[in-house]
């Protein structure tokens, strides 16, 4: 079943990319895509975690909410770069716990971290994240915990 | 005032405002004292800069093949950027690179 969803979404993605419509290239077209198949299959690599259909339900949400903190932080990142003064940043190490049960939650939390200016994450253990802050503030809004709620699971 | 040039202006504000974040980010880098910290000013042409400046192509390009191409550099960059940013901290942590930091003395243990 997975298999042959996959199989849809790359022979569409071939030809968004393509658009081509002659029936030769058509026939080529699914041809790699099978080739592709076989050799995915072969592989194992078509999973819950390469591709993960069961998060189809939350991910736009989870995009649009993303979208909106990424504005929010990259505003509060230039306001401390076009401030003027001697020190306008207050970096901090802290840790956070990670709630998220899989290792894919974990990975999305830790990449949101990482893709929302002002936080990156240094290092992702099984039950914590090491986080490097910008500002004090960025930090206690990391470690209250706001944005481990949006995560998918 | 025609459709087609609301979207050239929405475009052209979308092209020069990312524009725009991608030189503040620039300044960042020169600002900001340690590694670190210069990390976070280029998370800024990652993001922000990068999706205003694909928003605003997309734009220009209307409903076409290419717009859809713009689209998936986004979701690439989307993917791709904060594991390289992430790579990139972690390796400087395990080379012992140490960080400029205010909370110094709560967190001497990493």
């Amino acid at each position: 079943m997975k298999i042959f969803s996959y199989s849809i979404f790359l022979f569409m993605f071939w030809f968004l990319l393509s658009g081509h419509t002659e029936p030769l290239l058509l026939i080529l077209g699914l041809t790699s895509v099978l080739l592709t198949i076989i050799l995915v299959k072969r592989m194992d690599v078509v999973d819950h975690e390469s591709y993960p259909l069961h998060l189809y339900k939350q991910l736009p949400l989870f995009f649009i909410k993303i979208l909106r903190e990424i504005v929010y932080a990259n505003m509060d990142v230039v306001k401390r770069i076009i401030k003027p003064g001697k020190r306008t940043i207050s970096p901090q190490l802290i840790e956070i716990p990670v709630p998220q049960k899989t290792d894919l939650g974990r990975v999305i939390y830790a990449n949101s971290i990482t893709l929302t200016p002002g936080t990156v994450s240094v290092e992702l253990t099984n039950d914590k994240i090491i986080v490097h802050a910008l500002t004090k503030e960025s930090a206690e809004c990391l470690a209250g915990g706001s944005m481990a709620k949006l995560i998918p699971d | 005032m025609r459709p087609e040039m609301i979207i050239d202006i929405l475009s052209w504000v979308c092209l020069l405002s990312g524009s725009l974040l991608g030189i503040i980010g620039a300044i960042g880098i020169h600002r900001f004292p340690d590694f670190y910290s210069r990390q976070h000013a280029a998370g800024i042409t990652d993001t922000l800069c990068a999706m205003l400046i694909l928003l605003g192509l997309g734009l220009q390009a209307g409903v076409t093949l290419a717009a859809f191409k713009l689209g998936l550099i986004f979701i690439f960059l989307f993917f791709t950027s904060p594991t390289a940013s992430h790579a990139l901290a972690n390796a400087a942590m395990h080379g012992g690179l140490k960080p400029e930091l205010d909370n110094f003395n709560k967190e001497n243990k990493s």
